[in-house]
């Protein structure tokens, strides 16, 4: 039995990227949204009961044949596109052959030495170590067109995995949604950010994938899947760009699998590089294996033993015809490419006037097309940002949701922040009373305007009330309004609190301030 | 027309039936008398399905009498080869392994069936998953010749020929990879076409090799067998090799019957040494009475066709390893639990399924075909035999610059003894090496009976091959042919078989 319970021993990052220099490969598999499957026109809506969208032709009965979504290979072609690959101008699908009862024909259509896209780049942006950031292209070696397999869900084990379980279900669901696997080239050169590296680009790709709505991108629900392979080699100077390290030979490799957060992306090649440098650093050899992350103890385990000698009989799939999107085609494509989401970014910071630190801190925040929209709606760029991050975001936090879904959740939208940024620009509401309006709506008590009005908030408007209190004050205190009456305006604050007060918060400060220094001038 | 309606062919059927002088409900009766009668000798069903084919015949008739405008061939009944889907009606492919499973749909060829109105009486033996050239690989047993029935009806669809040379159904489908449709009709014979590859839809035929599956009509004339290619052909979007066109004339060829002034290719590489001096002369005869009837004749050479038999069992056997993995009693068909062992894994049932389920010779060529697929191997074989097929195509190509049609024998000896090449897969497989380089290059092919040898009294079969999309000429050389046959014979060839369980059929 290949897996092991005890922790695997690892050497200290620090040390193992001082002494050795990664080579990563990253296969991302990501389902496309089509309406339906890649060979038949069942459905793939995610979540439904199990083995409800289902025909012969996904569940590989005997006799069926498949016919290719035209759709997802358009898809296929915007990506490869988006990925600057160049687009095969006749290729064909290609039968894997292996044995696996989730898979219902025994062979995984895909496409092997003649994929759709191929010979691209992404450049994804990483820190440069003295507080900017830099740009590291991470270059693809292809996308290719596949289906999924069904899922098995193993009942009675300790673990959920096969071993030790009692039966197995398979849910055929999920077999047959177009796949689309993005392969990159070795990445050589990252050195010790090559963890970082890794997240960086999925979470180029991935928000890439969602500027061109080709899927739901969502890792946790498996329809962006990441294959993390990893190796060492020994350091051979000290820029890990250098001619002499790339002049070292590649080691041997492992491929850690089930990565499906970002941030498991940076720790699974994180701690897969501390684990082999413990081994190489004994010494030991890496043998050429499968292995799986575990998001509970941050370790990878051993899958199955892999060799190169792994044979799954390719061969040209007959059953379907080649795929040859013309050239008209493939430039029509090319014109329905959404501005690449790293321009997108430059170019509305640069719009909005916020800093680096702002900026990052909204895409963080997944709130750029929110602040986009709340803009278009009227509303501040400043303003958008300060509403969005503000109780809204800490309230997606604490349930755990991002910004965008929570809102949608509630039904809040950027008119609404618009809207209230009206009225705090118009003078109707001050800051902290568009905080309770804004508490208001994400209650689900209405619009900033319905709001207000129920909870009739809203600053005074007839002065008459204002300046009778701003009388009150003074006279109650004689030696401030002296002070003020001799220069000191800095002590108008005192008075303003005590103004504000007797106002119950409905007055504007500033106008309060300028009625004071008025009456003492 | 013959006043026993299972001597009577499809058109004939069809025109009584239009004139309502006859109604589906006796034809389909007749032949089920029939099945009852002789299928005990000949074997060729693996299952009948009277009620059905009785509802179906029923309908028709209704309709008919309600003045509806039916296709021709409503009501005329058939016989269905068991590798296609029948929703409802069991579909083994002659195999343990799909024992019992019932489809839950139609292949496209037996909805077109249904569409066509005709009662289907059941469906044919075949060797397992269509691996065989004599149905003595059937799981089931094998097929008998209704000429003798201690031999061969040929195969794959030996199952289908033995019907139709049997009179158990005027009309039979069947499916072609290497010969399994024409090499049939010639040992029985019977006619039998082997339409362009992509002209018959492939949705709903368990695969045997993809690129080369291709179904096809069985009759006992051309012109029946004109008919049924119009009704099973056509463009059928659940197929993406299915050629997106109207079938071709092939009933308006088959009605005219004129060679007059086509070039016709006597295919050097099919004849001669290997081949029984009976079938030769049969063959020689037939091309003179094609000429006689203004068809101009040369020899044609196809060089590569010596590799076509090579190439073609690199092929098969590949595509059929990956086709075949599909059965591992996960979802449907047999299971088969290991023994001795208490909590099986899926592979170790999946395992002893396939050895329990799966015969030698689909076992055979399994194993050729993952060995074949190997890497380190692939080039050398798989890769290789499609090189040879294009060399193949390549061939025909030229051949068809200079005529209409090619000609050869369709097989190279009339039906051998069951038991004979059972234990030698190599002669098995020389049975198909004049039919396989059609399979190989999707060009269509046709048998038709060419008389009978004057060593053993069996049929003989002579092969019409076309290009691609050009299936009317083999109704045209096809119908030509068997006019002058008949006028030289003054009956058709099947008069002159054995009767089978004659005294059950009188008392019928």
């Amino acid at each position: 039995m290949a897996v092991t319970s005890a922790a695997d021993r690892v050497l200290d990052y620090d040390e193992a990227v001082a002494k050795f220099d990664p080579v990563m490969g990253l296969e991302v598999h990501v389902e496309l949204h089509t309406a339906t499957k890649m060979f038949c026109g069942c459905p793939t809506t995610f979540g439904a009961e199990p083995n409800s969208q289902v025909c012969p032709v996904c569940l590989g009965l005997p006799g069926a044949l498949p016919v290719v979504n035209e759709k997802a290979v358009e898809s296929a072609v915007r990506i490869g596109l988006a990925l600057n690959c160049e687009i095969a101008e006749w290729c064909r699908f290609a039968r894997k052959n292996y044995f696996y009862p989730d898979m219902p024909k025994n062979f995984q259509t895909s496409q092997y030495d003649e994929p759709i896209a191929f010979n691209g780049y992404l450049d994804v942006e990483v820190e440069d170590g003295s507080g900017g950031t830099e740009i590291f292209r991470v270059e693809i070696e292809r996308a290719h067109m596949e289906e999924d397999t069904g899922k098995s869900l193993h009942v009675g084990g300790s673990t959920g995995r096969i071993h030790g379980a009692e039966y197995s279900l398979v849910d055929y669901n999920r077999a047959g949604i177009p796949l689309i696997e993005i392969v990159t080239k070795p990445i050589v050169g990252a050195g010790e950010r090559a963890p970082e590296v890794a997240k960086a680009y999925v979470s180029a790709l991935r928000d890439l994938l969602r500027a061109l709505d080709v899927s739901d991108v969502k890792m946790e629900q498996g329809s962006m899947r990441c294959d993390a392979n990893v190796s060492l080699r020994v350091r051979a100077g000290d820029d890990p760009r250098g001619d002499a390290q790339l002049a070292v030979p590649f080691g041997t490799r492992t491929e850690t699998k089930n990565v499906n957060s970002l941030r498991s992306v940076e720790r699974a090649v994180r701690y897969e590089m501390s684990r082999q440098a413990a081994i190489l650093d004994e010494g030991g050899t890496i043998l050429q294996e499968t292995r799986h992350w575990h998001e509970d103890t941050g370790m990878t385990t051993s899958g199955r033993v892999k060799s190169d000698a792994d044979d799954y009989r390719y061969f040209p799939e007959p059953d379907l015809v080649p795929v040859a999107p013309t050239r008209e085609t493939v430039d029509e494509l090319r014109g329905t490419l959404p501005e690449p989401p790293g321009l997108r970014r430059k170019r509305l910071q640069s719009e909005w006037g916020f800093s680096d630190l702002e900026m990052r801190d909204v895409v963080n925040a997944r709130a750029v097309e929110l602040i986009e929209e709340t803009v278009a709606a009227g509303a501040g760029a400043a303003a958008a940002k300060k509403w969005w991050l503000g109780e809204p975001s800490r309230r997606a936090n604490a349930e755990g949701q991002d910004l965008v879904s929570y809102a949608a959740g509630l039904g809040f939208a950027p008119a609404h922040v618009a809207e209230l940024d009206r009225l705090v620009t118009s003078g109707r509401l001050n800051d902290s009373m568009a905080r309770q309006v804004l508490d208001g709506v994400l209650a689900g008590e209405g619009t900033p305007t319905e709001v207000a009005d129920a909870r009739g908030l809203e600053l005074v408007q007839d002065d008459s009330a204002l300046e009778a209190a701003v009388d009150r004050v003074i006279d109650a205190n004689p030696d401030i309004a002296e002070k003020i009456r001799g220069g000191k305006v800095q002590a108008a604050g005192a008075l303003i609190g005590q103004v504000m007060k007797e106002m119950k918060g409905q007055a504007d400060a500033g106008k309060v301030r300028a009625l004071i220094l008025a009456r003492l001038s | 027309m013959n006043t026993d309606l299972t001597r009577a062919s499809a058109a004939e059927l069809a025109d009584a039936l239009a004139s309502k002088s006859i109604s589906s409900v006796e034809v389909t009766q007749a032949h089920l008398d029939r099945i009852a009668a002789v299928d005990g000798q000949v074997h060729a069903y693996l299952h009948v399905d009277a009620e059905g084919a009785l509802a179906t015949a029923r309908a028709i008739d209704e309709r008919r009498a309600a003045g509806e405008s039916l296709p021709t061939l409503a009501g005329v009944p058939i016989a269905v080869k068991d590798v296609m889907t029948t929703k409802g009606l069991p579909t083994t492919c002659g195999s343990r392994m799909l024992e019992g499973w019932i489809p839950p749909y139609d292949a496209t060829v037996v909805r077109h069936i249904k569409a066509a109105g005709m009662p289907i009486l059941g469906k044919t033996n075949m060797d397992e998953f269509a691996m065989g050239s004599s149905t003595e690989h059937s799981a089931y047993g094998p097929s008998r010749n209704p000429w003798d029935l201690e031999r061969i009806p040929g195969g794959s669809g030996g199952g289908s020929s033995a019907v139709i040379a049997s009179f158990q159904a005027p009309l039979a489908t069947g499916t072609d990879t290497g010969g399994s449709i024409r090499q049939p009709a010639a040992v029985t014979g019977t006619v039998g076409t082997k339409p362009t590859y992509g002209g018959v839809s492939r949705y709903g035929l368990v695969a045997l090799a993809s690129s080369l599956d291709q179904a096809g009509p069985c009759a006992r004339t051309v012109l029946d067998t004109a008919l049924l290619h119009e009704v099973m052909g056509g463009h059928d979007p659940l197929d993406s090799t299915s050629i997106d066109a109207p079938v071709p004339p092939v009933v308006e060829a088959a009605r005219r019957a004129d060679v007059a002034g086509m070039r016709i290719g006597v295919v050097k590489e099919l004849g001669g040494e290997g081949y029984q001096p009976g079938v030769r002369a049969r063959f020689d005869e037939a091309v003179a009475l094609l000429v006689e009837r203004g068809a101009e004749v040369v020899e044609v050479s196809c060089p590569n066709f010596d590799y076509a038999l090579a190439a073609y069992y690199l092929i098969l056997p590949s595509e059929a390893s990956s086709n075949l993995a599909k059965f591992d009693a996960m979802r449907y068909g047999m299971r088969v639990l290991p023994e001795g062992i208490d909590a099986p894994t899926a592979e170790q049932v999946m395992a002893a399924t396939r050895d329990a389920g799966f015969g030698d010779e689909v076992k055979r060529r399994i194993i050729l075909g993952t060995y074949a697929l190997s890497s380190g191997y692939y080039d050398a074989y798989y890769g290789s035999a499609q090189k040879v097929r294009t060399l193949i195509a390549q061939d025909f190509a030229r051949a068809y610059e200079k005529v209409d049609v090619l000609v050869s024998p369709t097989a190279p000896t009339t039906a051998f003894k069951l038991g004979d090449k059972l234990d030698d897969p190599m002669a098995m497989y020389l049975n198909d090496i004049a039919t396989i380089p059609a399979n190989l290059a999707g060009v269509p092919g046709m048998s038709v009976p060419s008389g009978v040898a004057d060593e053993d009294g069996l049929p003989t079969g002579i092969q019409i091959l076309a290009p691609a999309t050009k299936d009317e000429r083999l109704y045209s050389v096809g119908a030509a042919l068997e006019q002058a046959l008949l006028e030289r014979w003054g009956a058709p060839i099947l008069s002159r078989a054995p009767e089978l369980g004659a005294d059950l059929v009188k008392g019928a």
